[in-house]
């Protein structure tokens, strides 16, 4: 192994971890005031959303139409494995045929 | 006493395990995510070892794809650290979240489980809401990944370039399922549109013209995610 490698590698870990330990303290202090703190707790779901809708931007009609499947299967199934698995097979087959 | 601290320990496993169970689904598409990105370290040049102490500790999907494109040797210390930062700062957001999940932890115990904190068992926490034992059941969801991740990137490493398109068997559409699915969750449980309607607005159009920025893949959830919370502070204003 490469010592200079190596070096570049721990950079970049200890940059990740220390973004992750400032977040964390910088919740604990947001937590004391309420405002700041209705916004961390809709922070998850702001997220979650800001996650999806590039993924989705990015797709055609077959992944539309998988991403519907695989919303609706989720709002009744709570089941992960579920809408997760229709969905890949939907994408696949809806490739296959447009 | 000893009595309660067993009955203690055991609800702790069984949070432990159940978070384990949700996310083993979530570590499938981790799986052929790291197959595709071994290969690609191996054509890059890294060698086994290399790849090996780069997944176990930058552990880091987004930022390892963004340091090959930087790749070269000697490595560019400097850059592959920028880089790092603009493209993980989402993990800021995510951590910031944590203090509910590891409520009563003590921050020795709190530090080494932030290691922990990627999108997709972040989000796996989240999207499961807050039950006793969360810090458990957030490490259960952990273990999976942090499993799965360097293995798969070293099996990708070792079949090289053998390992075929992810595309061809949906893959990459595995991860847009997980997190549609954690988002309709949450979703189903509290109803704010206000709040994704900021988020998923700003996320899309930061996808649109923030794409060539520095922050690259990163700027749609930083920016999305700070517009969703914007507006639930605005909204706390009002109630009150």
């Amino acid at each position: 192994m490469r010592a200079e490698v190596l070096l570049a590698f721990l950079a970049m870990a200890a940059v990740s971890y220390g973004i992750r330990v400032a977040g964390f303290l910088a919740g604990g202090r947001m937590h004391e005031h309420p405002r700041l703190r209705a916004a961390l707790d809709q922070l998850p779901a702001a997220i979650l959303i800001a996650l999806v809708v590039p993924l989705l931007a990015r797709g055609g009609i077959a992944e539309w139409v998988a991403a519907a499947v695989v919303a609706g299967l989720a709002w009744f199934v709570d089941l992960l494995l579920v809408p997760l698995a229709a969905g890949v097979v939907a994408v696949v087959l809806l490739r296959g045929l447009i | 006493m000893a009595k309660v601290v067993t009955t203690g320990r055991s609800e702790v496993w069984s949070a432990f395990i159940a978070g384990a169970a949700r996310c083993a689904p979530v570590a499938l598409g981790v799986l052929a995510y790291g197959l595709v990105f071994g290969a690609l370290a191996q054509q890059a040049g890294l060698s086994f070892g290399e790849l090996a102490f780069m997944s176990a500790i930058v552990y880091s999907g987004s930022a390892q794809f963004v340091a090959l494109g930087l790749w070269s040797v000697p490595p560019p210390v400097l850059a592959l650290a920028l880089a790092t930062l603009l493209v993980n700062f989402r993990f800021f957001l995510m951590a910031a979240t944590m203090g509910r999940v590891l409520q009563g932890w003590p921050l020795l115990r709190v530090l080494p489980a932030l290691a922990w904190v990627t999108d997709e068992n972040w989000a796996v926490t989240m999207a499961a809401g807050e039950r006793r034992h969360w810090g458990a059941f957030f490490l259960g969801t952990g273990v999976v990944l942090y499993a799965t991740w360097p293995t798969a990137t070293l099996i990708g490493h070792a079949l090289g370039s053998v390992v075929a398109d992810p595309k061809r068997w949906g893959f990459d559409f595995a991860f847009v399922a997980v997190f549609l699915t954690l988002a309709v969750g949450l979703a189903r449980r509290s109803r704010v549109p206000t709040v994704w309607i900021a988020s998923g607005a700003s996320a899309f159009l930061a996808d649109r013209f923030l794409a060539g920025s520095p922050l690259g893949g990163s700027a749609p959830v930083l920016v999305g995610g700070l517009a969703g919370a914007l507006v639930a502070a605005l909204r706390a204003g009002h109630a009150r």
